[in-house]
């Protein structure tokens, strides 16, 4: 099977998961005065949960130029690291071109299946997965504008927790793999656990806790447990 | 629809793509300094570990299912099920939970 076909069966799951959500999102974007065939166009080409949120929420209360753009970075930030990672996937003959088409697939589900794929990553993976998973993101978000509240809720809830289980099949294998990996994703858990519910560190927004929590516990792991040298490393 | 609209739209859609790009233009080769080479291996699944906890378990109506969801993704993920067998497992987990009737 090609790679291009790989990565569409891979976000077939990704899609289903992203039409439930995209669909909660549509109900937000409504709020915000989008039309259906807007909402389509600004959900496949920005592909970002939290981002879109923080943006639809803020444009319904009239927010200025700068409170949005600011929302987007701080949301969005992940992106920047996913990237970074990213870059130590490709080929060193990848062309800047496909660097950068590489990098514009990037979400959080479609990351975290591209850094699964063995070896270096090739463009139509994540553009095969991104080719269904967006245009079922921007559907979903046109049918929350236009359906509002059709889905029944179980249904909802239930869809919800789909890309969290995909998230579960992407780090569980390697924790079992590598048990440094494996204490770093137990410290992930429980700090991200205490940071949501302590009071005062609750007040942060999940987009900044993400990225602090992300850059202090990698940052602890490579001091503690660095990888071996160079020579034996995997790409 | 007016155009503030469209502007707001299009604020977000230039900024979030430039944000995923902007590394992939500025680091074009390999990173050979163990620290950096280390921490950015991590950073992938650290990310997804943080956003997995807490907000599957938010995610869902009731935090009981969510929490189900989460221990069963675990350990269907331990014993090397693939990734759309585990999305739907967590799914109907919560289904199951969120219509028993408690």
């Amino acid at each position: 099977m090609s790679a291009f076909f790989k990565g569409v069966r891979d976000g077939i799951p990704i899609a289903a998961g992203y039409f439930a959500v995209a669909f909660s999102l549509g109900i937000t974007a409504r709020n915000a005065g989008l039309t259906a065939p807007a909402g389509f166009l600004s959900s496949f080409l920005t592909r970002a949960s939290a981002g879109e949120y923080g943006v639809y929420a803020m444009m319904a209360v009239h927010a200025s130029f700068f409170e949005i753009a600011a929302i987007c970075l701080i949301a969005n930030l992940r992106y920047l690291l996913m990237g970074a990672a990213l870059t130590q996937k490709f080929a060193p003959e990848t062309s800047l071109l496909k660097r950068i088409l590489t990098s514009c697939c990037i979400t959080d589900e479609i990351f975290g299946i591209s850094i699964a794929w063995p070896g270096f990553l090739p463009l139509a993976y994540p553009l095969g997965a991104t080719t269904i998973a967006a245009t079922m993101w921007g559907a979903g978000t046109a049918s929350g504008i236009s359906a509002g509240e059709l889905l029944p809720p179980p249904i909802v809830s239930a869809l919800s927790v789909a890309l969290y289980g995909m998230f579960l099949a992407i780090i569980i294998p390697q924790g079992k793999k590598d048990r440094h990996v494996l204490a770093a994703l137990l410290a992930s858990f429980v700090l991200s656990w205490c940071c949501a519910g302590l009071p005062v560190l609750r007040g942060i927004s999940p987009g900044i806790r993400t990225v602090v929590l992300t850059v202090v516990i990698a940052a602890a792991a490579a001091w503690l447990k660095p990888l071996p040298s160079e020579n034996d490393r995997q790409p | 629809m007016n155009r503030t609209v469209w502007i707001y739209l299009l604020i977000m859609i230039v900024l979030t793509n430039l944000i995923r790009i902007l590394p992939v233009t500025l680091i074009r080769r390999r990173i050979t300094n163990t620290f950096l080479r280390s921490f950015l291996y991590y950073v992938p699944y650290v990310t997804l570990a943080v956003m997995t906890i807490p907000a599957m378990i938010q995610a869902t109506a009731s935090p009981v299912a969510g929490g189900a969801a989460f221990a069963t993704g675990v350990v269907a993920a331990w014993k090397g099920l693939g990734l759309f067998p585990i999305a739907l497992i967590c799914c109907l987990v919560v289904l199951v939970i969120e219509m028993l009737p408690l």
